[in-house]
């Protein structure tokens, strides 16, 4: 290859970028389909202790959370450091769906069983109701998550897409809400979810 | 007096035991941790001998008496329990202890006394948890005289004939059956008799969601969830939810409670 521009030295982010540029995207999806299937045998062999399903319920929803976390990382990251994961948002806002999904079926079938009680925690149980909001906003992002949606819905793509941050906020909040007392874990959680969706708020400042 | 233990032939194919790992591995021991598992990972750091109960206020012989005092003089038996977390889980416990009736006797329960208060050790060095301020420590946990009195309340100084493991509360533990586990008391250090309503520590963080006297009650929900059901630890994946029993079905406190609101006393 020859150079165009006088040569420089590539820094870290570029040389981390052009690894990343090689990485294909698939199996990141394959990948993630390891652990709640691990979780499962591990539920159904004891490997999750004397209450599988809360074990099962609570890793699902944690592990949602954190992809989703990811996800709203990639533009920090980008903007801050110059790492470029924009190729993986996707797959992590998918994931991280799917993953929440699973959270909720192990909720519905494992562990509450009872229809008329689900109906009853929906409506009368804050950080059920919480949750199934964050939820809920979440279903049309999984839905639109895909190239022939983003050329279809052009500019309102990205603004329904910002629901991402509410639905982030209610997920954490959630979290701090179903323990008991303040314990430190979801509160962690609530910080770096607001300081993530925080920073888009921030002011973005030109050079000169 | 007969405590119906095993009278009950409805309720004697719910009283199998839970597995001994299933009772030492499942803990909420917030000095530890707030983890189910954080109890048995870290509580091995708590060191229970020598161990002295202070016992004070209202008695006749208040004073400083170690364990092993209070273990020549109590008569220790088996007790199979139902145990019913506020969290709506539970568990079936083969605890052996005495009754706690016996410790008040032993300290002499002055006539004005009314209710006892309990606490837990706080030992920042021996218990991770107490850094953090989940609860205002020490932990603290009150009966009224009459319910302590019961012959169904022991303190619990073993399980499966085993000296109690420090996750679930040695060297001894409050076990009151038919209220939410969070009323019996682990590891404890101090018993007072006064004539006012102890403070107690989930009362303290939250009064709406958990009251002074906790009995298990199907008809009261907690604010964030049902009571009406429970699930029972051991079933697996696949365990289906059980109707939980008015004061965990150990009706014979009913009387305790007579006259009482118990969706306003909750």
């Amino acid at each position: 290859m020859t150079a165009r521009t006088a040569p420089r030295h590539p820094t870290l982010s570029d040389q981390i970028n052009q690894v990343l540029r090689r990485v294909p995207t698939w199996p990141v999806y394959l990948i993630a389909a390891l652990p709640p299937v691990w979780l499962l045998y591990s539920g159904l062999t004891g490997g999750l202790g004397a209450d599988p399903i809360k074990a099962l319920e609570r890793e699902m929803g944690e592990l949602g959370l954190k992809l989703l976390i990811a996800s709203l990382l990639v533009t920090p990251l980008r903007r801050f450091a110059g790492i470029n994961l924009l190729r993986f948002r996707r797959a992590l806002g998918l994931i991280a769906f799917f993953y929440i999904a699973l959270h909720l079926l192990v909720w519905l079938v494992l562990d509450v069983q009872i229809p008329s009680q689900i109906i009853v925690d929906i409506i009368k149980r804050p950080y059920v109701t919480v949750g199934m909001a964050g939820f809920v906003l979440l279903v049309p992002l999984a839905l639109t998550s895909n190239n022939w949606s983003i050329r279809k819905l052009g500019r309102r793509w990205q603004n329904l897409h910002k629901l991402v941050y509410p639905a982030i906020l209610l997920g954490a909040v959630h979290f701090v809400m179903l323990v008991k007392g303040w314990q430190v874990e979801p509160l962690v959680y609530l910080g770096l979810c607001i300081l993530l969706v925080g920073l888009r708020y921030l002011p973005r400042r030109r050079a000169g | 007096l007969g405590l119906g233990l095993t009278a009950q032939p409805l309720l004697a194919a719910s009283l199998e035991p839970n597995s001994y790992e299933d009772i030492t591995s499942y803990n909420n021991f917030y000095e530890f941790g707030t983890g189910k598992d954080d109890p048995a990972r870290y509580a091995g750091s708590l060191k229970t001998s020598p161990w002295t109960v202070k016992i004070d206020g209202m008695v006749d012989r208040p004073g400083d008496y170690s364990f092993d005092q209070i273990m020549s003089k109590m008569t220790v038996e088996e007790r199979i329990y139902r145990f019913r977390c506020v969290e709506a889980w539970s568990m079936v416990v083969p605890w052996n202890g005495f009754e706690l009736a016996d410790l008040l006797d032993m300290a002499g329960v002055q006539s004005g006394a009314k209710y006892v208060g309990f606490e837990t050790a706080v030992r920042p060095d021996e218990m991770p948890g107490v850094r953090a301020r989940v609860l205002d420590w020490p932990y603290r946990e009150g009966l009224r005289l009459d319910e302590a009195r019961h012959p169904l309340t022991i303190m619990a100084t073993g399980i499966y004939g085993k000296p109690i493991p420090n996750q679930n509360g040695a060297p001894l533990r409050l076990v009151v059956p038919w209220k939410y586990g969070f009323k019996s008391i682990k590891s404890i250090v101090r018993i007072t008799l006064t004539d006012k309503e102890p403070k107690t520590s989930w009362n303290m963080a939250n009064a709406r969601e958990y009251g002074f006297y906790s009995n298990v009650n199907p008809e009261v929900s907690h604010p964030r969830w049902s009571q009406a059901t429970e699930r029972r630890i051991g079933g697996g994946l696949f365990a289906k939810r059980q109707d939980t029993l008015m004061f965990n079905g150990y009706d014979e406190v009913a009387p305790l409670y007579k006259g009482m609101d118990l969706k306003t006393y909750f």
